[in-house]
């Protein structure tokens, strides 16, 4: 009955040892290439037919590209289709791994700061490495804005910098806060129910309330994950857009 | 005021005289204010709008929770990097403990600046400089 119990990282089997330390394959590790063969079985599968008129898969696959298509167009502009792979799948991998955390008995990739981390940070660097090569250190101006007096501008741009930095880590906060959120409050919910359950009658009866409650959270669940992962790319597009257009 | 030195006719038909250029200047400044009013009010509400539009569209319009975590999560990035930040100054420079209050302070300043840019409140520096919102 502990809620913390579903995050736990298992090893499966070790793949061998680096510098003193450890190489395991684990549960989480599992469920990541889980994640990566179900997206490439919907895109490879779903593209395989190539019809004129789609067939459900195939649909779905092309629904999937148009989104983020028009996502990564409206958000960075027709320069900013060079990252559509990235953005794709960053996508793809939080949306797929999500939804399969949410069936019981899984294991939740994104609900360890680890990986959002290792997400956000790739997205940054990017972010930078791009930039700082495309505009060369006119990406600077990113931290300069127009017309501002020059008494206030060393504040301004020091709070612009610290402004920036905090950028993966609140990339990297929400996705994970949400998903541990969400599963923890889940697990308590359903655990309720089998502790009123035990109560005899009286308790059975109660139990009726925190397992519509549960179904409900569940539902929300599905919701949370499906629009974490569409903030996390929709963020992913806008940072983006300040390598592609420095401008300020 | 003017009309009693300005010309000698009757006192409430000949008071429009200058008055009324004056009044007409005044009204034509009102409205051309009024018109820069409106139309920064347009592009803050459009770039809003298309904010709102682009990060939660109808079905996730619905959930506050994510909006309430996003926005929250915003403010708190920004005070702890201001406050990493001043720790590690502090920790290098042993200036203990200036660097952390000015770099917290600094942190919570770009915390409230994040989230205000996330709420749609204050548009981007680019866009008030440029005019109209860059992703039409």
């Amino acid at each position: 009955m502990d809620p913390i119990h579903q995050f736990e990282i298992k090893n499966l089997f070790t793949i061998g040892t680096f510098g003193g330390h450890e190489i395991a394959f684990t549960n989480s590790a599992a469920y990541m290439v889980l994640a990566v063969v179900l997206t490439a079985a919907l895109m490879l599968g779903g593209t395989a037919g190539r019809r004129l008129v789609p067939s459900r898969m195939q649909s779905m696959a092309e629904l999937s590209y148009e989104f983020i298509a028009d996502m990564l167009r409206s958000t960075a502009g027709e320069h900013g289709m060079k990252f559509f792979p990235l953005v794709f799948t960053i996508f793809m991998f939080v949306f797929v791994s999500n939804i399969v955390g949410i069936i019981p008995y899984t294991f939740t990739v994104s609900s360890h700061i680890i990986v959002t981390v290792a997400l956000a940070l790739l997205v940054f660097l990017t972010v930078i490495i791009y930039g700082l090569y495309k505009n060369g250190l006119k990406f600077f101006k990113l931290f300069v804005p127009h017309g501002i007096p020059m008494v206030i501008l060393p504040l301004v741009v020091a709070i612009e910098i610290i402004s920036f930095l905090s950028r993966p880590v609140s990339h990297s906060v929400r996705l994970f806060a949400n998903m541990l959120a969400g599963h923890i409050t889940l697990k308590v919910f359903a655990s309720f129910i089998t502790m009123l359950g035990a109560l005899g009658i009286a308790g059975i009866a109660g139990a009726v309330l925190p397992l519509a409650l549960t179904i409900a959270l569940t539902a929300l669940e599905l919701l949370v994950a499906a629009l974490q992962a569409y903030v996390f790319a929709i963020l992913t597009c806008i940072y983006l857009n300040d390598a592609i257009h420095p401008g300020h | 005021m003017a009309n009693g030195t300005h010309d000698g006719g009757s006192d409430h038909d000949g008071a429009p005289g200058k008055p009324l250029s004056d009044d007409a200047a005044l009204s034509a400044r009102l409205g051309r204010l009024d018109q820069r009013l409106s139309s920064l009010k347009d592009t803050r509400k459009s770039k809003a709008d298309t904010d709102e539009r682009q990060e939660q569209d109808a079905s996730a319009r619905a959930s506050a929770l994510a909006r309430g975590f996003r926005l929250s999560s915003e403010l708190v990035a920004g005070v702890a990097v201001g406050a990493a930040i001043g720790w590690g100054f502090d920790y290098l420079l042993s200036t203990s403990p200036w660097g952390l209050i000015v770099f917290f302070l600094l942190g919570f300043a770009a915390g409230v600046v994040n989230l205000m840019r996330v709420a749609g409140v204050v548009p981007d520096v680019q866009d008030r400089v440029k005019g109209p919102p860059r992703d039409q």
